[in-house]
């Protein structure tokens, strides 16, 4: 078990470690950040004595080690666009992303699995049909599409709802944003979360409905109907039961999804979070935004990962074995 | 790290544990929405020379030399000015302004202001570099003493604003943000000018509040009824035309001129126009012996101004206004633009007309009958439509055998090629604020200049450009402008496209004097209820 | 024995029972019409059209914004209307969907060039070190989103050539990114084929003879875990599709000068507001349908081939 965790935190690390050399390596060619700093008005001796300040004129090796000792330490230096120290952006930005997230994740395993429910034991009940065609098209409408639609209808032609921002934010003592504390805010919140929640709640929605299907071949399902079980005993006592637990799992992987695909929602519906600061980091050439960016994002995966693995380990037998093995 | 993290695990608990009341929301009585498409990466007056930054100052710091909105330059914390002598001019300053925090406002903070706009970490160098001394004559009396006469002392002074000299002791930032030390500086995000409005709260990127200041100087002459500024940026131009057309917005400053109509749609919207201080031009390595990217080989044919001439013939300017610009854009025949000094509108009307034949028969005698390939560089985030007029001019271009590569990129990747004039052909536009030729001239013309990637310039235009510079007889310099503007034109280094338009859109009871430079300013604002 | 087992498989293809789930799902059918249509009209668009959309010598201003020809002001001769440049919208698709098939086609290929290969090798030595290297490197790539994955290598390729090359390069480019950020899921339905498949008697038979672990791997291994490896591919293939508008609406994707239907999309999306919906509908209606009717295509596969994998 010790061994097992051990190994888990050792390859976390690598993947932090090959995670930063990507993003450092990848951000450190993108454009010119100092052309964005400096105005129309600039020479070009002014422009190189920029760059000597930022350190834009060291060898890689040197900016790179720089980059991973400052990282550790919770500083990524500051940013070019908003002269601000990173961690300080980014701690402001996380809220709206985490909040997004957290609304959409909500939204995708209730529809998701309460949809999966239906279609997995009503296998030929016309409304799964129609929930499995849906959830198809659903896969199969690329995100910006469906928030540029949404604004359409509910923004613009109805005027029911918010097109843009997170509407009126609380600040808690802790220095963290909400918008859940308001009436705006939860308006606000709608169309975003429901953007990013869609293809993830197809996806929980099919692996739930197969995971059904599976599990009432089982024979213990067999076995509980020949016992003579009420039907509803046996789908909600023992099959969702034997289905969550992977449900679970694939649900926390889909949450670092949730993350990635903020980028494109946040863009978007001009959502304040960390998506939309990276995007406009990349616009912007902001090097230290985008590299912390990549660092974090990768670090709540892995943070993901690992409460994951470690969930497995906890409800799957079989896998202690192996492992002793 | 570490120091993130912990600040999330505090964060998070707190969620969790606090329950904070639901926010009533203090409704103040006008409050302007406004939006626009990028937020300012600084309040420091002194540290970025950006429009958007100078544009949120203005609400909140004054200058000396303010300008109304046609441009004419009024009296701004200065009451009066007198030029002494060709070297020296004396301010008197207004008395019994103070700033948001109190502080009076008097000849040291002037002093402290211009020398900080001249730090080594300042990027308003250019506007007060010709400055030497200033002399405090008394609490509300300076002197400026320039190097060389300067003719557009106050044209510069317009973009100086002023600082509390107090309150940049007290917070430690009597010098602009220095982008190497890893801290943010104090003005980053705080202000504290003798202006219309006072910062209430900030979040950048995010949302910007400003609230009217009700002991500003200009309450009296300047009546406007505007309680609060909430300024969100939204970046996607789609999102940005719905807020408005939702009513969630007041003002958009740069609305997607194909959408005008759209919002001209709504009953409760209207568009205000004015020519804009830009104009919009090809440009050509006039200079190369060869181009980068080009079939020409050995040569540069841009060397001859018959292909330049070819090219202004091939580009259908009139079809790139329709299309493109909704006719929304003013075909230019010179790279500025009316309000400037030098400025000539036969110039204008004169550009070469539309003539493909002819372009083929330039180019033919060039010693170019089959055409040749070449690069464009453009823009695609920074003008109006910039992507699609390139585009535009490539199948023109196409038509009369140039093949032309199209090599659109941000602006971040774009600016580059430009300041390292290491581009061919390229799209660029330029406006002039101070009001004067020169400017132009010092950034585009001069073959030292830092802008001028067609490198373009002879020694006897250098000669003149510096020139002007130091001469303050307004009739003398205007002659010699526009010996320096007949040879530009018949150079055709750059090749006239439009001068561009500014449209701003907003709510019908909204009532603000558009600006040529594009800076709403909310104190000329009012709500007609 | 290897050629029974191929043959098995070719004769499940065509079993009656496919044939018949085939015939009694009108959804499938028109899936699979829509899709013979689009991938048609993509790869003959040289021949079925006579505008040339991205040569720009053929374009000219006066025609742009044509609306559709049923609408006020539409010309027959450009069907679906125009764009701002006075580009066919209709030929600008077919073109496009080529696009988009392509890179959609390809980086699949490629992750299951990647995927199959590493799955049965791992599959095969399962427990050994190279397994656990395989799947371990599987595993921590599945962790990211293959759209981050794609951004990130799109980013590196792209900054690390020059401008000119890189316009040449974006679609091999894209292939390589979306390629490479998706081999994990295959690798691992060929991995766990694999294990089933080396427990069985033919390949103890075979390892008996000292057939090389090469050939056992290639002519016994291989046939008999391609077949449900491919199906998952097909949704693959919807999947890659998306991920490709995705990146070209960010601007990362294909330049406008050779465009898909992303970027077609990203394109037209600046005329919504301006009446102009046409220049961005019909793209975006194109690359639903298509990614609609792959998919259903793939689920019917999925649904009829391989119950378990459902």
């Amino acid at each position: 078990m010790l061994n097992f965790i051990l190994k888990r935190l050792v390859q976390s690390a690598i993947v932090m470690l090959v995670v930063a050399l990507l993003s450092f390596f990848l951000f450190n060619f993108v454009g010119d950040p100092i052309s964005n700093m400096v105005g129309q008005e600039s020479t070009t001796k002014d422009m190189e004595e920029l760059r000597d300040q930022l350190g834009l004129n060291d060898p890689f090796i040197v900016q790179f080690g720089r980059f991973v000792v400052n990282a550790v330490q919770g500083d990524f230096g500051i940013s070019y666009r908003l002269q601000r120290p990173v961690e300080d952006v980014v701690a402001e930005r996380m809220p709206a992303t985490l909040e997004l997230v957290f609304v959409s994740a909500i939204i995708a395993i209730l529809l998701g699995v309460a949809g999966g429910l239906f279609t997995g034991l009503k296998k030929k009940h016309w409304f799964s049909k129609v929930i499995l065609t849906g959830s198809l098209v659903g896969v199969s409408l690329p995100t910006f599409v469906i928030g540029i639609l949404l604004i359409y209808v509910f923004a613009v032609k109805f005027q029911i709802l918010p097109s843009f921002g997170r509407g009126e934010v609380v600040t808690l003592d802790s220095g963290w944003t909400t918008g859940l504390l308001t009436l705006s805010g939860w308006k606000a919140i709608i169309l975003p979360s429901i953007t990013l929640a869609l293809y993830q709640t197809t996806l929980i929605l099919r692996i739930i409905r197969s995971e059904m299907l599976e599990v009432m071949r089982a024979d213990f399902i067999k076995f509980a109907r020949a016992r003579g079980l009420r039907q509803r005993d046996i789908n909600f006592g023992h099959a969702l039961k034997n289905t969550l637990i992977p449900v679970i799992t694939v649900a926390g992987l889909q949450i670092g999804s949730l993350i990635a695909f903020s980028i494109i929602t946040e863009t978007v519906f001009q959502w304040p979070g960390m998506g939309s600061l990276f995007i406009q980091a990349v616009q912007f050439a902001d090097v230290p935004v985008m590299s912390a960016y990549l660092v974090m994002v990768a670090f709540f995966f892995v943070m993901i990962n690992l409460i994951v693995d470690l969930l497995y380990f906890v409800v799957d037998p079989r896998l202690r074995v192996e492992v002793r093995g | 790290m570490l120091k993130l993290t912990r600040k999330l695990a505090v964060a998070g608990f707190v969620l969790g544990a606090a329950a904070a009341p639901f926010a009533a929301p203090v409704q103040a009585e006008n409050v302007l929405r406004y939006t626009s498409v990028s937020d300012a990466s600084t309040l420091d007056p002194h540290a970025l020379n950006a429009l958007v930054t100078l544009m949120i100052d203005i609400q909140m710091y004054d200058a000396l030399v303010m300008r109304d909105p046609g441009m004419v330059k009024i009296p701004g914390l200065a009451v009066s000015w007198e030029n002494l002598d060709p070297n020296t001019w004396e301010f008197k300053l207004r008395e019994g302004v103070t700033f948001h925090n109190g502080n009076p406002f008097n000849a040291d903070d002037v002093i402290f202001s211009i020398k900080r706009a001249q730090a080594d970490t300042s990027q308003m160098q250019g506007y007060v570099n010709t400055i030497t001394e200033i002399r405090k004559i008394d609490d509300y009396t300076v002197q400026f003493v320039t190097d060389k006469p300067n003719p557009i002392l106050l044209d510069q002074l317009v973009n100086i604003f002023m600082m509390d000299a107090e309150w940049a002791k007290e917070h430690g930032v009597e010098a602009p943000q220095n982008f190497k030390d890893s801290q943010e500086t104090y003005a980053v995000r705080h202000t504290n000018g003798t202006g219309a409005f006072k910062l209430e709260s900030r979040e950048p990127d995010v949302k910007t509040v400003l609230v009217r200041n009700e002991n500003w100087w200009g309450n009296e002459e300047y009546k406007h009824n505007i309680d609060k500024v909430v300024w969100t940026p939204i970046t996607n131009d789609a999102t940005r035309v719905a807020a408005l057309l939702s009513g969630e917005v007041d003002l958009v400053t740069d609305p997607p001129i194909q959408d005008l109509n759209r919002i001209l749609g709504s009953s409760n919207l209207k568009v205000e126009q004015t020519a804009q201080m830009r104009t919009i031009f090809f440009g050509f390595d006039v200079k190369a012996d060869e181009l980068r990217h080009s079939s020409v080989k050995g040569k540069n044919p841009f060397k001859d101004v018959k292909v330049r001439q070819a090219f202004y013939h091939a580009i259908d300017v009139e079809a790139i206004k329709r299309a493109i610009m909704r006719g929304m854009s003013v075909p230019a025949g010179m790279i500025i633009e009316p309000p400037i000094n030098g400025y000539k509108a036969e110039w204008d009307e004169n550009r070469l007309p539309f003539d493909p034949e002819k372009a083929k028969a330039l180019l033919a005698e060039a010693g170019y009958p089959e055409g040749f390939s070449v690069q464009l560089d453009c823009p695609n985030n920074r003008y109006q439509n910039d992507e699609a007029i390139c585009q535009a001019a490539v199948s023109m271009l196409a038509k009369i055998g140039v093949e032309v590569r199209l090599n659109a990129q941000p602006k971040t990747q774009f600016f580059p090629l430009i300041t390292g004039k290491t581009t061919d052909f390229f799209l660029l536009g330029w406006g002039v604020p101070t009001m004067d030729s020169g400017f132009a001239f010092d950034y585009l013309v001069h073959s030292e200049a830092s802008w001028n990637a067609a490198h373009y310039g002879t020694p006897e235009l250098d000669a003149k450009i510096e020139a002007i510079r130091g001469i303050v007889d307004v009739e003398e310099r205007n002659r010699i402008i526009e010996e320096i503007w007949t040879q530009v034109q018949a150079d055709i280094p750059y090749l006239p496209l439009h001068h561009q338009m500014i449209f701003w859109a907003m709510s019908k009871n909204l009532n603000i004097p558009i600006e040529p430079n594009d800076m709403p300013r909310f104190y000329w604002a009012s709500f007609s209820n | 024995m290897q050629t029974a087992k191929l043959s098995k498989w070719w004769a499940g293809f065509y079993d009656h029972d496919v044939t018949w789930s085939f015939l009694h799902s009108p959804l499938t059918m028109l899936a699979s019409l829509v899709t013979l249509l689009l991938v048609g009209a993509a790869f003959g668009a040289p021949y079925l059209t006579s505008y040339t959309p991205f040569e720009p010598g053929s374009l000219s201003l006066m025609d742009a914004f044509l609306p559709p020809a049923w609408e006020a002001g539409g010309s027959a001769a450009h069907f679906l209307g125009t764009d701002g440049q006075g580009r066919d919208v209709l030929a600008a698709i077919m073109y496009g969907t080529q696009i988009s098939l392509i890179v959609g086609l390809f980086s699949v290929l490629l992750s299951v060039a990647i995927g199959i290969p590493l799955g049965i090798i791992a599959g095969y030595a399962t427990g050994s070190w190279i397994d656990t290297l395989i799947m371990r490197v599987a595993d921590i790539q599945l962790t990211i989103p293959p759209i981050l994955i794609a951004l990130m290598i799109d980013g590196v390729v792209r900054t690390s050539m020059s401008n000119e090359l890189h316009e040449e390069m974006a679609i091999p480019v894209l292939i390589f990114s979306i390629g490479i950020a998706s081999w994990p899921q295959y690798a691992r339905i060929t991995r766990s084929g694999a294990m089933v498949e080396r427990r069985k008697d033919y390949i103890a038979a075979a390892k008996l003879i000292q057939t090389p672990a090469w050939l056992i791997l290639l002519r016994h291994i291989f046939p008999n875990v391609v077949g449900p490896t491919l199906i998952v591919a097909t949704i693959g293939v919807a999947v890659a599709i998306i991920i490709e508008a995705t990146l070209s609406f960010l601007g990362v994707g294909v330049p406008p000068t050779n465009p898909s239907l992303g970027t077609l999309i990203r394109i037209g999306n600046n005329f919504l507001f301006s009446g102009e919906w046409w220049i961005t509908f019909f793209p975006a209606f194109t690359l639903v349908i298509l990614v609609l009717s792959v998919n259903l295509i793939g689920d019917w596969l999925r649904d009829t081939f391989n119950p378990k994998l459902r």
